[in-house]
């Protein structure tokens, strides 16, 4: 059934002169050019793009399209990713001309939908993290990490404290530390208790004078309530730092718990995971900041306001700003689906979807915990952390090989080897939009790999167009463009 | 609520399986003095005819360029995008799909990155190109993190004043905690001077030399000459294109620039308020183990057919936490979709088109309105689609942009936002989407006002 023919590389599908004409050509000589522009500066011959008929492209891309796992199609349990159903309603309203047709530099007043939409946005997440302001600003949920601990920083050079260091738990992503060292600090790991919790011990011997900011990930990325959290904020603030919480993990606690009334001082948002933005393949995304009031004037530029009611306007004027992190104001497209996810589902809905993320979690775990090992506790939050080190000593069957098989048996893999703690680590979150036939049938097909000869499981995926690339092969000899002379020489 | 699949019947089916008498139950690790004891304070859910009926009615506060016809440019462009890219872009497949990490079930969205990767170098002349950064903007500041990773004794970045003013905010804001110098070079003539350039490339200290071509003021710069300059001096040039630029000009792997980044937006993106966008980010050979973001390679399978992976993940952060190349994790990938379709549907041809069609109809404007409203041209150096005029005064430029917009134009940015000497000066950005009737009735329009005026 894959067509082999149009999911050739679109080099390889070029047929020279076969081109579409999408706009009228202007009548135009190569000497009406140069009277316009210095020779030296024009091009000698055109960039060497494919040149393809609508309906080759079309089937190409679309024959591509039906080689990837997605949300619409299976069920993701990428823990950590939260890989929730994404409402068609939010997509096709973001996509309104009235959205979608707007220059960024359009003048204000041409653009007050817009900006009581954002304004109201920044309120309401606001209200959900529990602080005194937002900026809509970031462009990814490590772009708002960046802002965060850009602000921080600054924060403490106005107070004239020079503090270089950010402690970050062990288990966390990876992103926070890569975020703390682009904003110029030290990085210091924080080790993690036989529970899965942040040592206390550990946390105080590298509590200091120059500790900036504590980042934690709550719940924490074994899917963990840090029920000592009031706890740590207050040693933190003690040595006059601050507590940064990610917020990649939201999708558990709406509406039960708020960051700000745990003691954190700033936060970001995940809105493509929380607020059901689609993934889009890797992007985009966004990363809402959301920050106590002391912090609030180092947020970049511009901050939307409320001249007087009803009125909006984008305040440039702000002395303590950090600046801005990219062009422009944001992922206004997914920042729109953001609002319509909130609206829609109002207080109460946004509890429910917390309470059955937590429920599918919890539930999924029940069932799963008697096939593969759970180190970490028989309760969790949004996701757990199955452990395949038992059945990997015993039969030689790898997490990344359970992971495998699973995409023959229709599902998209766990998230594997993450968090590090854990060896042979399964990430799973099933999310609130999975039924419970689904979850169900996720844990017949892991009860049935457990028992599947372990050959079986370690060639796995058997039923996809392609099993296990040779990874290392990419790594050592990269390849990371199309050349002619490379053409269809095993394609 | 449709919404949630589970029936009562099952959640209580599920709560008994896993052995507690309710969901709270489920959250009792959560101690109860940092629990919320109210319920949040958002407005009332909406049913989806409420949000649509609410969200009409504020998409309809706004007036886009479905209504006006818009000159507006600095960084966002309203180019013409043909139906393919948004129809390939609404595949649900592609675009409720997640970063390849399995790459068995991902083919298509690997494929499709490999693809962007190959026609972004086929589009800059460059070796390698990443799977895409968040936008222009943040591109540049990578890039730059990038030149001075590559030459630590080198700490100054000179960046002309003719560079977009928001990416030399980002770029301040990236390196503000960094041991880099940002060094700013006037172009009082709308053009970096190669003489200008040479003494700000003093002995050794500069690390890169940043070059937006064309830059902010539309107008075309001597690339290869300072290209030449900045070699000469042992520095990187990063250089900051236009992409529909380069279906006519120079590409910048050919005037030797070592960098480039570019806003892809002009490739098949929504102007939508400034994002998501696209930030391309291509480099030499050399710099490949320093590139931030997603990069795909092509290998075999165990069967021995080609195919494609996430590869040299040992720059980025899952694997190298701290030491890592950025702390950058997603790419954009469905916007990297858009403009691999765009980029396939328009060909050589296509592109050479719509960079005909700009440059003809700008320097048509261009023309008449200096011919006709007497407005004065800003600079002389030679533009592409972009060009600034001088008004009589600051009060004059909003006059202007609030009387043609009375006519129904976007007619311009204003210069003074961002560069107080050229307060009373107007940047016009003209696309293929133009026509002459349109550009018509703007001359005429100006002219009348400065004629009341």
């Amino acid at each position: 059934m894959r067509n082999r023919q149009a999911t050739q590389l679109i080099f390889e599908l070029s047929q020279p002169g076969t081109g579409e004409e999408y706009i009228p050509a202007v009548n135009f000589t190569e000497d009406d050019i140069r009277s316009f522009l210095p020779a030296e500066e024009l091009a000698t011959e055109l960039p060497p793009l494919p040149e393809v008929s609508e309906p080759v492209l079309i089937r190409h891309f679309i024959n591509l399209s039906q080689q990837n796992m997605s949300v619409d199609t299976h069920c993701y349990p990428l823990g950590s990713c939260t890989m929730k159903y994404n409402p068609k309603r939010n997509d096709r309203l973001a996509q309104l001309p009235g959205f979608q047709n707007i220059h960024p530099y359009q003048p204000v007043e041409t653009i007050q939908g817009l900006l009581k939409v954002l304004y109201s946005l920044q309120e309401m997440l606001a209200e959900i993290a529990g602080m005194d302001a937002v900026t809509l600003q970031p462009a990814a949920g490590a772009h708002g990490e960046l802002t965060a601990l850009l602000i921080a920083a600054a924060y403490f050079r106005h107070r004239g404290e020079h503090r270089n260091t950010v402690l970050i738990p062990d288990v966390a992503h990876g992103t926070n530390p890569a975020s703390a060292a682009m904003a110029g600090f030290r990085t210091v790991e924080v080790k993690s208790n036989a529970h899965g919790l942040v040592d206390l011990d550990d946390l105080q011997s590298k509590l200091n004078h120059q500790t900036a900011v504590f980042m934690i990930t709550n719940p924490n990325t074994l899917g963990l309530f840090e029920t000592q959290i009031r706890g740590i904020a207050e040693m933190v603030h003690g040595v006059g730092g601050l507590v940064y919480m990610d917020g990649a993990n939201m999708n558990a606690m709406m509406g039960i718990v708020r960051p700000g009334d745990c003691g954190a001082d700033m936060m970001h948002f995940n809105p493509h995971k929380t607020f059901s933005g689609p993934h889009g393949g890797g992007g985009p995304g966004a990363g809402p900041v959301a920050v106590k009031k002391d912090l609030a004037d180092f947020l970049p530029v511009p901050v939307i306001v409320e001249k007087a009611p009803g009125q909006f306007a984008l305040d440039e004027d702000r002395p303590l700003s950090i600046g801005k992190v990219r062009s422009f104001y944001g992922n206004i497209g997914v920042l729109l689906r953001t609002y319509a996810y909130i609206r829609t589902q109002g207080a109460e809905g946004l509890h429910r979807v917390s309470q059955r993320a937590v429920l599918n979690a919890n539930y999924l775990l029940s069932q799963l915990r008697n096939i593969i090992p759970v180190p970490h506790g028989s309760r969790c939050l949004h996701e757990f952390v199955a452990s395949a080190l038992k059945i990997k000593t015993s039969r030689g069957v790898s997490a990344m090989d359970i992971a495998k098989r699973l995409l023959d048996y229709g599902f998209h893999a766990p998230t594997v080897y993450f968090p590090l703690i854990v060896k042979e680590a399964l990430m799973i979150e099933p999310t609130e939009t999975e039924s419970k036939a689904t979850l169900d049938a996720l844990v017949e097909a892991l009860r049935l790999i457990m028992q599947e000869p372990p050959e079986l499981v370690r060639e796995a995926p058997h039923t996809t167009a392609i099993s296990r690339p040779d990874e290392v092969q990419a790594a050592r000899k990269p390849i990371l463009k199309w050349t002619p002379s490379a053409d269809g020489s095993n394609g | 609520m449709a919404y949630l699949p589970q029936t009562e019947e099952e959640v209580r089916a599920m709560l008994a399986a896993i052995g507690v008498p309710d969901i709270d139950s489920l959250f009792a690790s959560i101690p109860s003095d940092v629990r919320l004891n109210r319920p949040l304070q958002l407005p009332p859910a909406l049913t989806e005819l409420e949000l649509t009926q609410h969200l009409e009615e504020v998409a309809s506060q706004n007036q886009g360029t479905h209504q006006f016809t818009c000159f507006l440019g600095g960084g966002a462009y309203d180019h013409f995008i043909p139906a393919v890219v948004d129809f390939v872009a609404s595949r649900s497949e592609f675009y409720t799909s997640y970063t390849p990490y399995q790459p068995e079930v991902s083919q298509g969205n690997l494929q499709v990155f490999f693809e962007y990767q190959t026609l972004i170098t086929q589009l800059t002349g460059m070796d390698v190109s990443n799977a895409s950064l968040y936008d222009g903007a943040s591109a540049l500041a990578e890039a730059v993190l990038m030149a001075l990773g590559s030459q630590p004794g080198r700490r100054r970045v000179i960046v002309p004043e003719n560079v977009h003013p928001e990416y030399r905010t980002v770029l301040a804001t990236y390196l503000r905690y960094t041991s880099a110098e940002i060094v700013l070079v006037p172009t009082p003539k709308g053009i970096v001077e190669p003489e200008a350039l040479s003494q700000a490339l003093d002995a050794g200290s500069v690390a890169c030399v940043i070059l937006q071509q064309p830059n902010f003021f539309g107008c075309v710069e001597s690339a290869g000459r300072i290209s030449e300059i900045t070699h000469q001096a042992g520095a990187i040039l990063i250089a900051v294109v236009d992409p529909i630029s380069l279906g006519m000009l120079r590409r910048p792997g050919d005037y030797g620039a070592d960098i480039v980044v570019a806003e892809g937006q002009p490739l098949g993106l929504p102007m939508a308020w400034g994002g998501p966008y696209l930030g391309i980010l291509a480099c030499r050979e050399t710099f490949l183990r320093r590139l931030p973001g997603r990069l795909v390679g092509q290998t075999v399978d165990r069967r021995g057919n080609r195919c494609w992976v996430l590869t040299l993940q040992t720059r980025e952060q899952h694997i190298r936490r701290e030491k890592a190349t950025s702390n950058i994790c997603t790419n954009q990938g469905l916007m990297a979709l858009r403009a691999t379709v765009y980029l396939a549907a328009m060909g050589p041809g296509g592109l050479r088109r719509v960079a005909e069609a700009c440059l003809q109809k700008a320097h048509r404007l261009y023309r008449q309105l200096i011919e006709k409203t007497g407005l004065k041209p800003l600079f002389s150096a030679p533009f592409f689609k972009e060009f600034a005029l001088q008004a009589n005064s600051a009060d004059e430029v909003v006059e202007l942009l609030e009387g043609a917009q009375h006519e129904g134009f976007f007619a311009g940015l204003p210069l003074g936002r961002w560069y107080p000497q050229y307060a009373d000066a107007l940047l016009i950005a003209v696309t293929e989407k133009r026509t002459e009737q349109g550009m018509d009735h703007l001359v005429e329009t100006l002219s009348n006002l400065r004629r009341r005026g």
